[in-house]
C-alpha cells in the first residue's frame, strides 16, 4: 500500500515538474492565434481527455483482471461466455459518446466552411518547391522561396550544424504578409502536383489541386510571424517549401502594401532585386544575366541539379556539359518551359527576365561556356508561340 | 468437451515430394502456406532495412545519408513492401496453413491456383523491387501512388503498375481460394456459426479482398493510360480531375486496411481464449462487429481527403460515418476484455502479444477517433500525427498478432518448441520499443512536423532522435525472432509437444486434435467432433 502511494506521488511530483520544466517545449496541439485554431484546439482536448478517461476504465479493468485473474494465483476461470444486456449497453453508451463529440465537430465545421464576408483575397499556387502569392485586387504578386541559409545548410554533407542556422527549413525569401482583424479569403490552386497549404497557427491546411481553387478563410488576431509547411508529399523537395505568414497591425499593413515592391527588395537576397530593377523593360547586359541567373538556379535548379551542376548520376541529369545546355539555345528553353518529366514547366513559375538569366546562367557557368545569352523579351515571344 | 479420435493417415499418406522442385510445384496447402510466411518475413525484414534507412536520415535535422528523392523512394517502397509483401502475404500463409486444419478439410479447395498465386506474388513483389535500380529511381510519391506527382515516376512507373496488377490478381486468387474452401470443405457439423473467428475473420476479408482489389487495378490503369496513351482521367487540362484518383484510391485503400486488421482480430479472438482458459465472450457479437466493419469499411473512404475541399455534406457525411467504426470496433476491445475477466490467465508468449495488440490496438483506435472529427483533421492530416495512428494499428497490431500467431502455431507446425525465454525477451524488447519508437512521433505530429519529409526544423530534433532509437531497437529486436523462428524448426527447445501443446487447447479448435507436427495430408476424412468451446 505504503509503495502504492509513494508511486502515485511520484508520478504525480513528475507530471508536475514536466509541465513547468517543459512549459515551452510542445508536445501538444498548438492554440494558434485565430479563433477557429482556438475552436479546434479546445474541440481537440475535449475528445482527447473523453479518450484518456475511455482509456483508463478498459485499460483499469483489463490490467485488474490480469494482475487478479491469472492462474498462478490460482483463480479459476469462471465459464459464462454471452450477455446480451452486457452487448448491449457497450454498444449504446460509445454511441451517446460519439454523438456528444459530433455535435460540437460539427458546429467547429460549419464555422470553418463560412467564407462569407471576406474583406481581402489572397491567391496561393502551389509549384514544386515555392509558394506564389498573388493579392487580388492588390499590386503584390510575388513568390516565396526557401531562404538561401537554410537551402545551403539543407544540402546532403553539407556539413552546416543546422541549429546554427535562425528558423532552419521555416523561413523564406519573401513572406506572406497580412493585415490582422481581418477577415481573408484564401483560395487555393496549384500549378503542377498537388500540394497543401498549412500554417498550424491558423487551424487548418487546404489542399492545392491543380486545374481547381479550393477555398479557407482566417481572421488573425495577434500580430506575429507565424510559420508552416507543405504538407502534401509533392515531390523531392517536398521538405523543403515552408510557409511564412507576417501578421502586421492594419496601419502598418497599409504602409507596407503602399511601399510594395521596394519592401520587396530588402528581403531578396544579394541584392538581384536591383540587378532585376536595373535591367526591368529593357536589354540586360551579360553580368547583370548572370547574376540573376546564379540565384535564380540556386533556388530553382540546384536542389535537383545540384549547386556544381553535376546531377546525380541515374536521376537528375547534370548541366554540366549537357547536350542540351550546350547545344541549341532555343531547345534548351522549350525544355524548360514545357517540363519533363520529374523536371517542373517554368513556363509560369518564374518571370520572363529571371527566366532568361537562368538559362544564360546555365550556359556559361557550372562548367559551361558556350558564350550566348538571351534577352527576356526573346523568352516573351517564344512563350506566346 | 471429451477425448476426440483423430484420424491418423499414416498409413496412406503420401509425403511430399523430394528436393527442391517440392517447393516450386507444390499444392499443398502447409508447403504453400509455408512459403507465404518464410517470403513475408523475408520481405518484413527488406521493409524494415527501408525503414532503418528512413529513421537514420531522420535522426538528426539536417541532411547526412541520402538524397530527398531517394527517400522518397524508400518512404513509398517501405509501405509498398510492408503492405503486399509483408503482412498480406503473412496472414494468406496463416489462412493456407490453418484453415483446413481448422475446418476439418483436407486442403484448400483449389490448390493449384492455390500455387499459382503464390508465385504471381513472388513476380509481382520482385518487379516491384527490381524499380528501385531503374533510371530514375522507384516510385517516390508515396505507397497512394497520387497523380500529378506519381507520373512525374521515372520508368519505373509502369512496372510498378504492373506490379500493383500482379499483386492484385494473387490476392483475388487467394481470396477466391479462401472463400470456396470455407463455404464448400468445411466438415460435417463444422457450420458456419460454430467456425473459430479466424476463420470468420478470413472470409470477410477475401469478400473484402475481392471488392476491392479490382478497385486499386483500374485506378492504376486509368495513371497508366494519363501517362502513356493521352487520356485525361486525372488531368483538368483534358477536363479530369486528380482529386478523382484519391476517391478511386481511398474506395481500395480503406478496405485495404481492414484487410490487413480482420485476420489480426481474428488471431486474437482465438489466442486470448485458450490463454484465459475461457470462451471468447459473445461470439456472435466478435462475428456481427467484424462483418459492420467490413460494411462500413466501405463507405467512409473520404476521411483520408477531409482536406481536398469537399462540399460540407461530404465533410459531415464522412465524419459521422468514420466516427460510426468506433462502434464495432469497441464491442471487440470490450469482448477481448471481458474474455480475461475472471479467466485463469497465464501469460506465454503469445498471449502477451495479444494482451499488447488489444491495448496498442486500443491507443490506434482513440487517435483514429480524434483524426475521424473532419475539423481536428485538418490539423492532424499528414502529419507525424497520422504516421503514429497507423503505424499503432499496424506495428503493435498486425505485426504483433503475427508474430503471436507464429509462436502460437509454431510447435503445432514443426512439432518442436521454441525458447520460451528467449521469445519473452524478444516480446518485451519488441513492445518497449515500439512505443519509444511510435508514441513520441504524436507529439511530433502535434507540434506540426509533416509526414514524409527528410528533414525537419530543429524544434522536432529530440523527439526524432528518440523515436529513431526505438526503431533500432525494435528493428534489431527481430533478429532474435528470426533465430526462435529458425532454431524451432530445427530442433526447438527438444521437448516433445503433445498434440494439444497448450493446456486444453483440443476445446478451441480442430487443429490441436492432429499430431505435432501434423502429417503432410490431414482430415483426408472429416474429424467426427467438432469443438464448440470458443463459441
Amino acid at each position: 500500500m505504503k509503495i502504492t502511494k509513494q508511486l502515485f506521488a511520484g508520478i504525480a511530483l513528475m507530471a508536475f515538474s514536466l509541465g513547468t520544466a517543459y512549459a515551452d517545449y510542445t508536445l501538444n496541439l498548438m492554440k494558434g492565434v485565430t479563433e477557429q485554431s482556438n475552436e479546434i484546439y479546445d474541440l481537440h482536448m475535449l475528445i482527447l481527455w473523453i479518450c484518456v478517461f475511455i482509456g483508463i476504465a478498459v485499460f483499469g479493468t483489463m490490467f485488474y483482471s490480469i494482475y487478479h485473474h491469472r492462474k498462478s494465483k490460482g483463480h479459476e476461470a469462471a465459464q459464462f461466455h454471452e450477455s446480451t444486456k452486457v452487448e448491449i449497453i457497450w454498444t449504446i453508451i460509445p454511441t451517446v459518446i460519439l454523438i456528444s463529440m459530433a455535435i460540437p465537430a460539427t458546429k467547429t465545421l460549419l464555422t470553418l466552411d463560412d467564407v462569407e464576408n471576406s474583406e481581402m483575397t489572397i491567391k496561393v499556387t502551389g509549384w514544386q518547391w515555392k509558394w506564389q502569392y498573388e493579392y487580388l485586387d492588390e499590386e503584390p504578386s510575388f513568390f516565396s522561396t526557401l531562404d538561401a541559409a537554410s537551402n545551403e545548410a539543407r544540402q546532403v554533407g553539407s556539413g552546416i550544424d543546422p541549429t546554427t542556422v535562425p528558423n532552419y527549413l521555416l523561413d523564406v525569401d519573401k513572406p506572406l504578409v497580412v493585415p490582422i482583424k481581418t477577415k481573408i479569403r484564401f483560395l487555393f490552386t496549384a500549378g503542377d502536383v498537388l500540394h497543401s497549404w498549412w500554417v498550424p497557427d491558423l487551424g487548418w491546411k487546404k489542399d492545392t489541386i491543380p486545374g481547381f481553387f479550393t477555398e479557407a478563410w482566417t481572421y488573425i488576431d495577434k500580430p506575429g510571424v507565424y510559420r508552416g509547411q507543405c504538407a502534401e508529399l509533392c515531390g523531392k523537395d517536398h521538405g523543403f517549401m515552408p510557409i511564412v505568414v507576417v501578421a502586421l497591425e492594419k496601419d502598418e499593413y497599409d504602409e507596407w502594401l503602399d511601399n510594395y515592391p521596394d519592401n520587396g527588395a530588402a528581403s531578396y537576397p544579394d541584392g538581384t532585386w536591383a540587378a532585376q530593377a536595373a535591367c526591368a523593360g529593357s536589354e540586360c547586359t551579360k553580368d547583370e544575366l548572370m547574376q540573376i541567373g546564379e540565384t535564380v538556379y540556386t533556388n530553382n535548379c540546384a536542389s535537383c541539379h545540384m549547386p556544381g551542376g553535376e546531377g546525380i548520376a541515374g536521376t537528375f541529369p547534370a548541366i554540366s556539359g549537357s547536350p542540351i545546355v550546350t547545344g541549341d539555345i532555343a531547345g534548351q528553353i522549350g525544355l524548360m518551359l514545357k517540363g519533363k518529366g520529374m523536371m517542373p514547366a517554368f513556363e509560369q513559375s518564374i518571370s520572363d527576365l529571371e527566366f532568361a538569366a537562368v538559362v544564360t546562367y546555365t550556359r556559361n557557368a557550372l562548367g559551361n561556356n558556350v558564350g550566348d545569352l538571351v534577352q527576356p523579351a526573346e523568352i516573351a515571344a517564344m512563350k506566346s508561340k | 468437451m471429451s477425448a476426440v479420435v483423430t484420424e491418423h493417415d499414416d498409413h496412406h499418406d503420401h509425403g511430399p515430394e523430394k528436393g527442391l522442385l517440392r517447393w516450386v510445384f507444390t499444392t499443398n496447402h502447409k508447403d504453400i502456406g509455408t512459403l507465404y510466411l518464410v517470403f513475408a518475413l523475408a520481405m518484413f525484414f527488406v521493409g524494415g532495412t527501408m525503414a532503418l534507412i528512413i529513421r537514420s536520415e531522420l535522426f538528426q535535422p539536417g541532411m547526412q545519408f541520402v538524397e530527398p528523392q531517394f527517400f522518397n523512394s524508400m518512404t513509398t517502397m517501405h509501405a509498398l513492401v510492408m503492405v503486399f509483401g509483408a503482412v498480406m502475404p503473412a496472414f494468406v500463409g496463416l489462412a493456407n496453413w490453418m484453415i483446413p486444419m481448422m475446418i476439418g478439410a483436407p486442403d484448400m479447395a483449389l490448390p493449384r491456383m492455390n500455387n499459382m498465386s503464390f508465385w504471381v506474388l513472388v513476380a509481382g513483389v520482385l518487379l516491384l523491387a527490381s524499380t528501385l535500380f531503374m533510371e530514375g529511381g522507384a516510385p517516390a510519391s508515396g505507397w497512394t501512388l497520387y497523380p500529378p506527382l506519381v507520373l512525374q515516376t521515372g520508368n519505373a512507373l509502369p512496372f510498378a503498375i504492373f506490379s500493383v496488377h500482379l499483386l492484385g490478381i494473387s490476392s483475388i486468387m487467394g481470396a477466391i481460394n479462401i472463400i470456396a474452401t470455407i463455404f464448400n470443405m468445411r466438415a460435417p457439423g463444422m457450420t458456419l456459426m460454430k467456425m473459430p473467428l479466424f476463420v470468420w475473420t478470413w472470409l470477410i476479408t477475401a469478400f473484402l479482398l475481392i471488392a476491392v482489389m479490382p478497385v486499386f487495378a483500374g485506378g492504376v490503369t486509368m495513371l497508366l493510360t494519363d501517362k502513356f496513351f493521352d487520356t485525361s482521367f486525372f488531368d483538368a487540362a483534358g477536363g479530369g480531375d486528380p482529386v478523382l484518383y484519391q476517391h478511386i484510391f481511398w474506395f481500395f485503400g480503406h478496405p485495404e486496411v481492414y484487410i490487413m486488421i480482420l485476420p489480426t482480430f481474428g488471431v486474437a479472438s482465438t489466442i486470448i481464449p485458450v490463454f484465459a482458459r475461457k470462451p471468447l465472450f459473445g461470439y456472435s457479437s466478435m462475428v456481427i462487429a467484424t462483418i459492420g466493419i467490413a460494411f462500413l469499411s466501405f463507405i467512409v473512404w473520404s476521411h483520408h481527403m477531409f482536406t481536398v475541399g469537399m462540399p460540407m455534406a461530404g465533410e459531415l457525411y464522412f465524419m459521422y460515418a468514420t466516427m460510426m467504426i468506433a462502434i464495432p470496433t469497441g464491442v471487440k476491445i470490450f469482448n477481448w476484455t471481458a474474455t480475461m475477466w475472471k479467466g485463469s490467465m497465464t501469460f506465454e508468449t503469445p498471449m502477451l502479444f495479444s494482451i499488447a495488440f488489444v491495448v496498442l490496438f486500443t491507443l490506434g483506435g482513440f487517435t483514429g477517433l480524434m483524426m475521424a472529427l473532419a475539423p481536428l483533421d485538418f490539423q492532424y492530416h499528414d502529419t507525424y500525427f497520422i504516421v503514429a495512428h497507423f503505424h499503432y494499428t499496424l506495428v503493435p497490431a498486425s505485426i504483433f498478432i503475427l508474430q503471436a500467431a507464429a509462436y502460437y502455431w509454431l510447435p503445432k507446425w514443426t512439432g518442436h518448441m521454441y525458447n520460451e525465454k528467449l521469445a519473452q525477451l524478444h516480446f518485451w524488447l519488441s513492445a518497449i520499443s515500439v512505443n519509444i519508437l511510435f508514441f513520441p512521433q504524436h507529439f511530433l505530429g502535434l507540434a506540426g512536423m509533416p509526414r514524409r519529409i527528410p528533414d525537419y526544423a530543429v524544434q522536432f530534433a529530440d523527439w526524432n532522435m528518440i523515436s529513431s532509437i526505438g526503431a533500432f531497437i525494435y528493428g534489431f529486436s527481430q533478429l532474435i525472432f528470426l533465430y526462435i523462428v529458425i532454431q524451432t524448426i530445427r530442433q526447438g527447445t527438444g521437448e516433445k509437444v503433445t498434440d494439444e501443446v497448450w493446456e486444453d487447447a483440443k476445446k478451441h479448435g480442430l487443429e490441436w486434435h492432429l499430431p505435432s507436427p501434423p502429417p503432410y495430408h490431414t482430415f483426408t476424412t472429416p474429424p467426427k467432433v467438432i469443438p464448440t468451446e470458443h463459441i
